[in-house]
């Protein structure tokens, strides 16, 4: 078999895997959904701390608006949002189908773009830091963005929103959500396949790299880094759209804007599976996802312990992430040559061959 | 809004505000002069440094609990985090000191949520306050109550600093440790063993901390959670006045306990933490514009 032919069965092992999942294991449909948005977590981290070295710890914050956004549209079609959230859920909205599906529809446009313009605004702001500066300012961001939607009465502040019941039964609700979510994890997936392999990849590399040198040799750094910011947010904020009617009520702080859940889980997930590499986050996602899902389930209580220890075991102990460290060990299964010239081996290879 | 006109019709509660934010921003001060510490010796960038805080807090708690005062907490929290900053170094800090920034970051943020879940999981969630049993104080006819283990724990601050001070000035260790931060290859090659010096930078960090949250869990309250509000006020304080300026770290410690009182008073106190937060971002814009104003010049 050759390595495209490999990669083609890898390819359609996960697909036909994904599209199985929900009837092979219907019990666990929420939870491998989850999955899917985790792994478009991972990847759209990894566009911007992986591949350009911009470690944002508040990309978390284009999943709320998102979400936001989507809500805001759903209510707004058919009735008063300020009037809405200000009976605080007790008001059931009934939608038909081609109501509820028109209102997601256009909550997904309107969050994608609300995300892409938060995003370019923000980057003006935000991605001028460098470093450290930058990872502590955007947690900053994420932290005020969800006090300030708490203190948005228009939205519901911090009691949040009731997002409109699926018209259909319970089974079709969670088919839908699991295939949304199945198929923006694909279409995150296809668009960094294709996007890694243009020119912009080569650039963003640069940046990451050495930001000035980069600059110097003509590369427009802020126009690369807003553009790669904004691109993560536009996935992020449907993603969050999505995640929002899945669980049916979202409120600021632990559903729409989680700084140290999700927030951290997606820098962590990139980190354990290799970041700067485009299967490493999916990698990272799936591992994280179980060992998490596994510590929920029996270390009730020590389950955030648990989290802590792992984000300092990986990023003391295990730096390069599973993927680095296969590539290392396994350098010809990836195609990689690795350059033994400076090696004592190499050294000794060559005495050999002057002595012979 | 209201407050506003509120402030101009009683000039006495600007007074309370100030003196209320001033006490309380010479603790900030602290805890911010240990971050710079750590930050500017070994480019650490502690974000555990909160929780360091509410460690401290908690060892005061707990005495109190026994029937100690929580005055006498001070000594043995000193001593409790400097042991445990010293153990922490070794266990996870000397990995990620020569690694990247963003490491070091992830690595204390790491170590904080362990250390807010352990404090959880042993103290719960409630808002907790260690009892020191102190009057309070009337000044202006009845307008300015200040609580007189405030002005104490003022003073103790300002001792600490202090102290800390004329340990880096005087003693050996202190000599060391600025050498190194200074330059630390010159340092190993001069026979100073960096990687204790680090360690006891670090454990000095964690002391200092200690002792700011015993006085922290006396005149204000500790919750297992709050541990990040002091880690971004800290950062704060060291971005705006930068590093190796300690009368700027205490002038800017001053402002932000004067500002956030202000602050929280007109706008309402949930607004606390994004006021911080919002003084963080405006900061670090600042920052931002002097940096490339400085880029260009180079340019």
């Amino acid at each position: 078999m050759s390595a495209s032919q490999k990669t083609m069965l890898l390819y359609a092992v996960v697909l036909i895997s994904g599209v199985a999942a929900p009837f092979v294991f219907p019990n666990y449909i929420a939870q491998i959904a989850v999955l899917w948005m985790m792994i478009l977590f991972a990847l759209t981290w990894d566009m911007m701390g992986g591949q350009m070295g911009y470690n944002s710890l508040g990309n978390i914050i284009f999943f709320g608006v998102g979400m936001y956004a989507s809500a805001i549209v759903q209510i707004g079609l058919y009735y008063d949002v300020a009037e809405y959230t200000s009976h605080s859920g007790a008001v059931k909205v009934e939608y038909d189908w081609f109501q509820y599906m028109l209102g997601i529809g256009l909550g997904l446009i309107v969050a994608a773009v609300a995300s892409v313009v938060v995003a370019v605004v923000l980057g003006r702001i935000l991605l001028g830091l460098r470093g450290p500066y930058f990872a502590i300012g955007t947690l900053g961001a994420a932290i005020a963005a969800g006090e300030l939607v708490g203190a948005w009465d228009y939205v519901g502040g911090g009691g949040g929103v009731t997002l409109p019941t699926f018209p259909g039964t319970g089974d079709q609700r969670s088919l839908f959500f699991y295939f949304s979510l199945f198929a923006l994890a694909l279409a995150t997936f296809a668009f960094l396949k294709w996007l890694y392999s243009r020119r912009y990849a080569l650039a963003v590399n640069a940046i990451r790299d050495d930001e000035d040198k980069a600059m110097a040799m003509g590369i427009h750094t802020l126009r690369y880094k807003t553009v790669a910011w904004a691109m993560s947010a536009f996935f992020l904020g449907m993603s969050g759209a999505v995640f929002g009617n899945m669980t049916g009520f979202i409120e600021p702080l632990e559903i729409a804007f989680p700084t140290i859940t999700f927030g951290i889980f997606m820098v962590l997930m990139a980190l354990l599976g290799g970041k700067g590499t485009l299967w490493g986050p999916v990698l990272g996602a799936v591992v994280f996802h179980v060992i998490k899902e596994l510590t929920w389930t029996y270390f009730l209580g020590w389950q955030w312990v648990a989290l802590g220890m792992l984000i300092i075991f990986n990023v003391a102990y295990f730096q390069q992430g599973i993927l680095g460290w296969a590539q290392e060990k396994w350098p010809d299964f990836f195609g990689l040559t690795v350059d033994k010239s400076d090696t004592r081996e190499a050294s000794d290879e060559a005495a050999r061959e002057v002595s012979s | 809004m209201d407050n506003i006109s509120l402030l101009t019709m009683a000039p006495v509660l600007n007074v309370q505000l100030l003196v209320d934010g001033l006490l309380i921003g010479a603790i900030f001060a602290l805890v911010a002069y240990g971050l710079a510490l750590v930050w500017g010796v070994t480019s650490v960038k502690n974000l555990a440094q909160g929780d360091f805080v509410m460690m401290g807090g908690y060892i005061a708690y707990a005495m109190t609990l026994y029937g100690i005062h929580p005055l006498y907490a001070l000594p043995v929290s000193i001593v409790v985090m400097f042991g445990f900053g010293w153990g922490l170094y070794k266990a996870v800090i000397y990995r990620v000191v020569d690694k990247d920034l963003f490491t070091s970051l992830l690595a204390t943020f790491g170590i904080a949520i362990v250390l807010q879940q352990v404090l959880n999981l042993i103290f719960g969630p409630e808002v907790m306050i260690a009892e020191s049993g102190f009057e309070t104080g009337q000044y202006l006819d009845g307008g300015l109550t200040v609580s007189n283990i405030k002005v104490l724990g003022f003073v103790l601050a300002l001792l600490l600093a202090v102290a800390v001070v004329v340990f880096m000035k005087k003693s050996r260790m202190g000599q060391a440790i600025r050498a190194t931060s200074q330059n630390a290859r010159a340092a190993r090659i001069m026979g100073i063993d960096t990687d204790k010096v680090y360690a006891f930078t670090f454990a000095l960090n964690a002391a200092i901390c200690g002792a700011a949250g015993v006085l922290i869990a006396m005149i204000w309250v500790i919750q297992p959670y709050y541990g990040i509000g002091y880690s971004i006020r800290a950062f704060v304080i060291v971005t705006a006045a930068g590093l190796g300026n300690l009368p700027g770290v205490i002038m800017a410690g001053l402002g932000l306990g004067a500002l956030e009182q202000f602050g929280s008073f007109i706008l309402g106190a949930e607004f606390q933490q994004a006021i911080v937060v919002g003084l963080l971002l405006i900061i670090l814009i600042i920052r931002q514009v002097q940096q490339s104003r400085h880029r260009q010049v180079v340019q």
